[in-house]
């Protein structure tokens, strides 16, 4: 539905903050061109929300990008079930208060056969519960054009992938035969069940994240400051304890530290930080000083040489 | 700063430590610079990078112990990691040694952050240089100390200059296996400068460089080369300009019309130039309506004025028919808009450019359909233009393009946004080349297929006056004159007329 926006309503209430430094301007200018872009070429785009720090940028984004008006696509959610409960709190909320379309799909094997990260691995409930998912939803929705929160910083294969990254029809990357992509002028053209995924934040780095959200005060899950939590540790990681479905194996022990993530994703396979961060600056300052990639604490990254290239291959994000 | 015992400290066993100093603090007062290397792997291209990730801090000590897992060890001879590895994403690259692709790589010190575009260096990927090259600010071309200039160092300077470049910074490395040879030094500076003048670059700073040790780099190498007093690579890159269209006519390329109910009506784009402010009169192209600026409105507040490269919304005081790739632009300085344009497009497809066959041209928010004629392509090792009538995968070429509705354009060389364009094949939907638009051509009366001319029947003595003119020595090639008597020629109007 279309909504009204008297005059009056254009001043923006919030807007007393600073302007943005030249920098952030450059990249967020660069997101809202493409955003546009693929809204107006496409026919049916929409925009995949993990509800991590990326996403919330991204939001933030897509709203500037069309206001006035609404943001004119759906977000997706692929619900591995798996989430962290306060991801999924949060998520609810930013859908009421910025008056969202959310879809929420979450693969129907994971009940049926029961699939968790902890009696099938990592890579195999990866492969089921987010990429066949992930599928599922988009050919489900028939969206000819995803937004993706990816960066070209975080991975090594993602260093080459375009900001308008071609899928064919069951959604295969083709990392060696990639449209050339020049100035800011991108080639949405497509055949029918062809679609692209696009990465208005491609050229980003964490810290700009970082510096972005507090610039721009931007709500996060609070799961990325650091406060006391349950936790146990398996496989060199920190496991948030708090779902009655992770049982502790033999030699295990829950207890309370001051942690907080850099990364979320489902809390089985992201790994806490000792951390006294409980506010932006320390956050920032504590990542610029900080000697690991933000990946570090993501199982799914450390399967195999190569594993995120194998798994974008395959059609995940 | 100087290289603080780094060599040697990493000759020890900690292998993957970084020099102990302050970390970089992010940049805030600047805009990225956009830069592009260019070199092969034999000139050490992949260890400047990585040597610049390394001491700006980019690499975290993660990624770097899973390259030592990755090369099994293999380190170079500082016993640093190879930082070849770090850049080669792919796994066919890392199967096969090679750069295949375009890579993005991000750092940053505490003046500015830095957008690379890591791109291969041989002569059959000439479009991917041209690709990385597009968006770029800057160039750094690398040339082994020993070796000198190489006919892939002038391939490189040309391909740099056509895509608009004009800063170059020629790092001269491998200098520690000259025993710092200044005079070597100067006498590849001497002729790169030369290069770079022949192709109209002024702006270069050459630097010796070592990248294994880490010299002139981010540190400086003072200590091995006391008679180089000038800047390291990473001083040159804080203090270069970014590219700026601020100087150029108003531009605004409609991207998507915002109506988001009965009282609102916003033009949606990023400012290709110039500047706007409220109560400026524009001109909407190519309908050639006027009106006046009344808002410019951003999710942050109603903003006051807004430069190239801001991404607007844009509200005019009356109605006038604007949609998507429509052009808003000042008055006084419009682009050109017309039927027939001069372009050099590099062929970025195994297809190559086909003469006659029509693509789809796209260029700021705006599609069409062009018919492209290939006229002549540059031979890279001399600088010559040579006569083509089609160009294959990786050329460089002349154009001539011909439109069925108007298009609107700047020159490339006035304005990098509105003067660039792609094609994409109607075929196989790809990107198949990268365009710049050099001139307008004047219109032929509406002939434009290909092998058409216009064909002039004169009176001898007016074909004579017509031929001599400077207007028609440049436009030989589309119309073709023939002498005949007047009464001839009266005879061939009559049947026109028919």
């Amino acid at each position: 539905m279309p909504h009204l926006y008297p005059e009056t309503e254009l001043h923006n209430p919030q807007s007393a903050k600073p302007p943005l430094d030249p920098h952030l301007k450059a990249l967020e200018n660069e997101a809202i061109h493409i955003f546009r872009e693929v809204a107006a070429e496409f026919e049916r785009p929409v925009m995949l929300y993990s509800i991590g720090k990326d996403s919330s940028v991204l939001l933030h984004l897509a709203r500037k990008a069309f206001y006035p008006g609404r943001v004119p696509f759906p977000l997706l959610h692929v619900d591995t079930g798996w989430k962290f409960r306060e991801m999924i709190a949060f998520r609810d909320e930013m859908v009421e208060k910025y008056d969202l379309d959310l879809v929420v799909h979450t693969n129907p094997r994971g009940a049926a056969e029961n699939i968790s990260p902890f009696s099938h691995g990592s890579a195999l409930y990866t492969d089921i519960m987010k990429t066949e998912a992930l599928r599922q939803a988009l050919d489900a929705g028939q969206y000819d054009a995803a937004f993706g929160g990816a960066r070209r910083d975080e991975e090594a294969s993602r260093a080459k992938e375009r900001i308008y990254s071609f899928r064919t029809p069951d959604h295969r990357w083709d990392p060696r035969n990639q449209r050339p992509e020049l100035w800011n002028i991108y080639n949405g053209m497509i055949r029918k069940g062809e679609s692209v995924r696009a990465f208005p934040l491609s050229n980003w780095t964490e810290v700009d994240i970082w510096r972005y959200i507090q610039a721009e005060e931007i709500p996060i899950v609070p799961l990325y400051f650091a406060k006391k939590r349950p936790i146990v540790e398996r496989d060199g990681m920190m496991i948030l304890a708090e779902d009655p479905r992770l049982e502790l194996l033999p030699g295990e022990v829950k207890r309370e530290e001051v942690i907080r993530f850099r990364t979320l994703g489902c809390f089985p396979l992201t790994g806490a930080i000792r951390s006294g961060a409980t506010t932006l600056d320390d956050i920032i300052s504590e990542l610029e000083t900080a000697t690991v990639s933000e990946r570090q604490g993501r199982a799914i990254d450390r399967d195999q040489a190569g594993s995120m290239e194998k798994k974008k291959r395959e059609g995940y994000f | 700063m100087t290289a603080p015992a780094l060599a040697n400290a990493a000759l020890d066993e900690t292998a993957v430590a970084h020099p102990s100093q302050e970390p970089a603090r992010v940049a805030r007062d600047s805009r990225p610079l956009r830069l592009i290397t260019c070199g092969s792997v034999d000139d050490g291209k992949s260890t400047l990078i990585g040597r610049l990730l390394w001491d700006t801090k980019a690499v975290k000590e993660d990624q770097a112990a899973s390259l030592q897992r990755d090369s099994n060890g293999k380190q170079n001879d500082l016993g640093l990691p190879d930082f070849a590895l770090l850049l080669d994403g792919l796994q066919a690259e890392r199967e096969q040694g090679i750069t295949i692709d375009v890579a993005y790589r991000y750092f940053s010190t505490d003046k500015r952050s830095f957008i690379v575009a890591d791109t291969p260096g041989h002569e059959q990927y000439t479009r991917n240089m041209a690709t990385g090259a597009s968006t770029a600010d800057l160039a750094v071309l690398l040339v082994d100390a020993r070796a000198g200039l190489l006919e892939q160092t002038r391939r490189h300077a040309t391909i740099a200059t056509l895509m608009g470049i004009k800063q170059f910074v020629l790092a001269v490395n491998k200098i520690d296996l000259t025993d710092y040879d200044r005079a070597r030094f100067e006498q590849i500076s001497h002729e790169f400068r030369e290069l770079a003048l022949s192709l109209g670059v002024r702006q270069v700073t050459a630097i010796p460089v070592s990248a294994l040790k880490g010299e002139n780099v981010v540190y400086d190498g003072r200590a091995s080369m006391p008679w180089y007093d000038g800047p390291t690579l990473i001083e040159v890159l804080e203090l270069a300009t970014t590219r700026s269209a601020q100087t150029v006519g108003f531009r605004l390329p409609v991207q998507r019309v915002s109506r988001p109910g009965e009282s609102f009506r916003g033009y949606q784009g990023t400012v290709a130039g110039g500047s706007v402010k409220p109560g400026d009169s524009v001109v909407v192209l190519p309908s050639g309506m006027v009106a006046n600026v009344t808002k410019i409105v951003t999710f942050d507040l109603v903003r006051n004025a807004a430069v190239a490269g801001d991404a607007i919304t844009l509200v005019l005081d009356r109605q006038v028919d604007v949609s998507r790739g429509d052009v808003i632009a000042t008055i006084d300085s419009q682009p050109m808009t017309g039927l027939a344009f001069d372009a050099q497009l590099v062929a970025l497809q195994p297809e190559g450019i086909q003469p006659g066959k029509r693509y789809w041209l796209k260029s700021g928010s705006r599609r069409q359909r062009v018919q492209v004629q290939p006229v002549s392509q540059l031979e890279l090792k001399s600088g010559k233009w040579n006569h083509a009538d089609e160009l294959p995968m990786n050329a460089i070429g002349k154009v001539h393009l011909a439109f069925d509705e108007q298009a609107i354009f700047d020159t490339y060389e006035q304005n990098r946004t509105t003067g660039a364009f792609i094609l994409i094949d109607p075929d196989t939907n790809n990107t198949v080349a990268g365009g710049m638009i050099t001139a307008k051509r004047a219109a032929l009366g509406g002939i434009h297929a290909d092998e058409s001319r216009v064909i002039l029947s004169l009176p001898a003595d007016l074909a004579d006056q017509l031929m001599a003119t400077e207007l028609f020595a440049s436009r030989r090639e589309d119309a073709e004159v023939r002498r005949v008597t007047a009464a001839k020629a009266v005879e061939i109007i009559d049947t026109i007329d028919e």
